[in-house]
């Protein structure tokens, strides 16, 4: 299977050991993957700060780079919660019928990372070995937009030496919210601080999920408060074996 | 006194503070934090009580949103019929555009009847046409009677939220404000001393006030009837009691049918209060010789709302009944209470709605005020998509601001603009993402943090650090792999 990586630009520029986790982990599984240097961004950004027409080229710019890839492959839930939600709006509202047709034909192979491997590869246990008390803070996309469900804990479940501990009011959101994060500042921080007391209870010694821009805010408020625990992005554990650790610089 | 001298919380969409501000009394106000965490957990826990006990949860939810659709699309058609049957059972409809109109329809029947004193139940909507201190300038005393209006009312206070109107207040702050305005010593907080020293306040109004003035839960276009649910019985008192009774209702609150309330109050109860049905549940149509009042009268309220109809993503928000389950479940909400949406109708509903009904002219930080987290969307028992509205009113705002000379050097407008400028070619990307690396060096401490940043940036790193940028981006690491290894990328 020919696979395409959609890196998203947040985690080529700021987290690119989460890129080469997960070009480890899919060639150890013996997926044939691409990473096309044209992409850049989906265009959340500029979607949810009310930026339509800005959004809507990224969109189609996607569109154009992905559409003869077999799949797609975004270890990101809310870039692929933008490519699904808001695209078919984009589209409907801007681009052209034929356009909206190429977006209807790709749409279903595009996945997230833990779909990918659960819905596509079929597998559970992907042979990792990450010995470390880890809680899994569900970013509000995958558990609200892409419903992933159990999907990243059956996957962590079956990492050896993983001790996963259950994190309370999973499903309140970190207060990230993208350029929330600034234009409401004090009120995100506020929210930051009541999820990280609930991470901080878990005795973890990493919080883990499926996006970086979660974990990047939860991470910033552990280093500032030197609250003695780390964010990992969950494909850098599931990269992770015993002879070739994850790397871990967050 | 849940607030600080001169914080008064300003309810006029017209006159509030931007929600960023407006939110900051409340964040530097541990105690009312407190009551809106604990206040809105235990009505969480009770709603998913609730819901999780029906199995057709799901089915209801498309019911209670197919019905609403229906009406709003033929929102004139029913209203019609609604006058016409109300007014067949001897009520009397009157049109109001506006607050405004409104008011002053109110304020002719009430001079007409002669009245110096009104009771009322609680309704929103008299709040968002600022009727009390209307009336009051009016020389019109106003008395509220639900439990959670009468401590505002004593406490000069503002409502936080659209079902507990109080719910920032906690019981030794009632106590406080009963003792002080009834003039009641030794009183304590203990639940049952505060009813009845509520009680005995109210039942010399109930006894004695011949007008009331109520809202509506929903105006029944098949009989004309009338139907209101409440938890205290304070609003059947109202209802039944006196001569003459005002209903002031949005033009929205229309079900077509009787047999429709079978789904409505269904998901309002297990929505609004964590309950299988409310305590009190009022239905009248027109007046009855002999029974209850004998004079009727229903205002509907347009006030802005017949602007959002039509509009393809927007048209959703009224379908909303009020239960104010988005707002329970919001994580912005239970950290800013009520008070910073800087209207009557507050949390992700009223992030969507206020700036509606202000035609878009103000309340433009409403639509921002939003992680986008779609808990809201996974309450509401008429499915309105909230996110998906912020984000349609999101555009609305740039569209209106990016005209605006000032705008032009806003540093989130500009980032925006040459971000879309670099999102459309590689090349631009992987240079900006260079210049980016070497740029961010000199903020960037040695143990490869940044503490501190200027600008917007500032608002990140005052309670978060940002890793500092790796010295090898994902393209780059791919571009050297494929070279070392001769097979291209990645």
């Amino acid at each position: 299977m020919r696979v395409s990586l959609f890196i998203t630009c947040y985690n080529d520029t700021l987290f690119p050991e989460t890129g080469r986790a997960v070009v480890h982990l899919l060639e150890r599984l013996g997926v044939e993957l691409g990473f096309n240097p044209a992409q850049t961004c989906c265009g959340q950004m500029h979607a949810n700060t009310g930026f339509r027409g800005e959004a809507f080229s990224q969109a189609k710019r996607f569109v154009r780079l992905y559409r003869d890839s077999e799949a797609v492959v975004v270890p990101s839930s809310s870039c692929v919660a933008m490519v699904r939600d808001q695209y078919p709006g984009l589209f409907a509202e801007l681009g052209t019928a034929e356009q909206g047709k190429e977006l209807a034909a790709l749409l279903p192979r595009v996945y997230e990372l833990s779909e990918f491997l659960i819905d596509r590869l079929g597998v559970e246990d992907v042979g990792a070995y990450f010995p470390h008390r880890v809680t899994y803070h569900a970013s509000c996309h995958g558990l609200r937009s892409l419903h992933l469900g159990d999907r990243p804990w059956r996957l962590l479940g079956k990492v050896r030496g993983l001790e996963l501990v259950p994190l309370a009011n999973l499903d309140r959101c970190c207060g990230f919210g993208g350029t929330f994060s600034v234009k409401n500042g004090e009120v995100s921080s506020a929210m930051l601080a009541a999820k990280l007391q609930d991470i901080v209870a878990t005795g973890a010694e990493y919080c883990t999920g499926v996006d970086n821009s979660c974990l990047m805010h939860l991470g910033g408020a552990m280093h500032r408060q030197y609250a003695g625990m780390k964010t990992i992005h969950i494909a850098q554990i599931l990269a992770s074996t015993e002879t070739s650790p994850a790397e871990v610089t967050a | 006194m849940s607030h600080a001298v001169g914080e008064h919380p300003v309810l006029d969409p017209a006159q509030a503070a931007p929600f960023p501000q407006a939110a900051l009394p409340v964040l530097r106000n541990p105690q009312l934090r407190k009551n809106v965490a604990h206040a809105i957990d235990v009505i969480q826990d009770k709603r998913a009580r609730l819901v999780a006990e029906k199995t057709d949860w799901q089915a209801l939810r498309a019911a209670g949103a197919a019905i609403r659709d229906h009406v709003l699309g033929n929102l004139g058609a029913y209203l019609v019929q609604f006058e016409e049957r109300c007014t067949a059972a001897g009520g009397q409809v009157h049109w109001a555009a506006d607050a405004d109109e409104a008011r002053r329809i109110i304020g002719e029947i009430l001079r007409e009847e002669h009245a110096s004193e009104v009771i009322k139940i609680k309704t929103m909507t008299s709040a968002e046409i600022q009727l009390n201190p209307f009336l009051e300038a009016a020389g019109v005393k106003v008395f509220e009677t639900d439990l959670a209006e009468i401590i505002l009312q004593l406490g000069e206070d503002e409502p936080s939220h659209i079902v507990v109107p109080a719910l920032h207040v906690n019981r030794s702050q009632v106590r406080e404000i009963f003792a002080r305005r009834m003039g009641i010593e030794g009183l304590s907080d203990e639940p049952r001393e505060l009813t009845a020293a509520a009680r005995n306040y109210l039942r010399q109004k109930f006894l004695g006030v011949p007008t009331a003035i109520g809202g509506a839960n929903f105006l029944i276009a098949e009989t004309g009837a009338v139907a209101v649910v409440e938890s205290e019985g304070n609003g059947r008192m109202c209802l039944t009691l006196p001569r003459t009774l005002i209903t002031l209702a949005g033009i929205e609150k229309i079900l077509p049918r009787f047999e429709d309330l079978e789904v409505m109050l269904q998901v309002l109860a297990r929505s609004a209060t964590g309950e299988r049905m409310s305590p009190y549940t009022s239905l009248w149509t027109g007046v009855t010789p002999g029974d209850g009042p004998q004079r009727f009268h229903v205002v509907l309220l347009d006030n802005g709302r017949s602007s959002i109809l039509g509009r393809h993503t927007e048209q959703q928000t009224l379908r909303c009944i009020r239960c104010a389950a988005c707002m329970n479940a919001c994580p912005v909400y239970r950290q800013t209470g009520g008070h910073a949406y800087g209207s009557v109708y507050p949390g992700p509903i009223g992030a969507i709605l206020t700036p509606q009904l202000q035609q878009m002219r103000h309340a433009q930080s409403l639509p921002y005020a939003s992680s986008l987290c779609a808990a809201c969307y996974e309450v509401c028992p008429v499915k309105i998509n909230i996110p998906e509205v912020l984000l349609e009113l999101r555009s609305q705002v740039v569209e209106q601001e990016r005209k605006q000379a000032g705008r032009f050097f806003d540093p989130i407008y500009m980032g925006l603009r040459v971000a879309n400028v670099l999102f459309s070619r590689a090349w631009m990307f992987q240079a900006a993402q260079r210049v980016g690396r070497v740029g961010m060096r000199c903020f960037t401490r040695k143990d490869g943090w940044i503490h501190s940043l200027p600008g917007v940036g500032g608002k990140w790193t005052q309670t978060r650090d940002l890793r500092g940028m790796p010295p090898q981006t994902f393209r780059e690491w791919c571009a050297a792999r494929g070279n070392a290894q001769g097979k291209g990328v990645a």
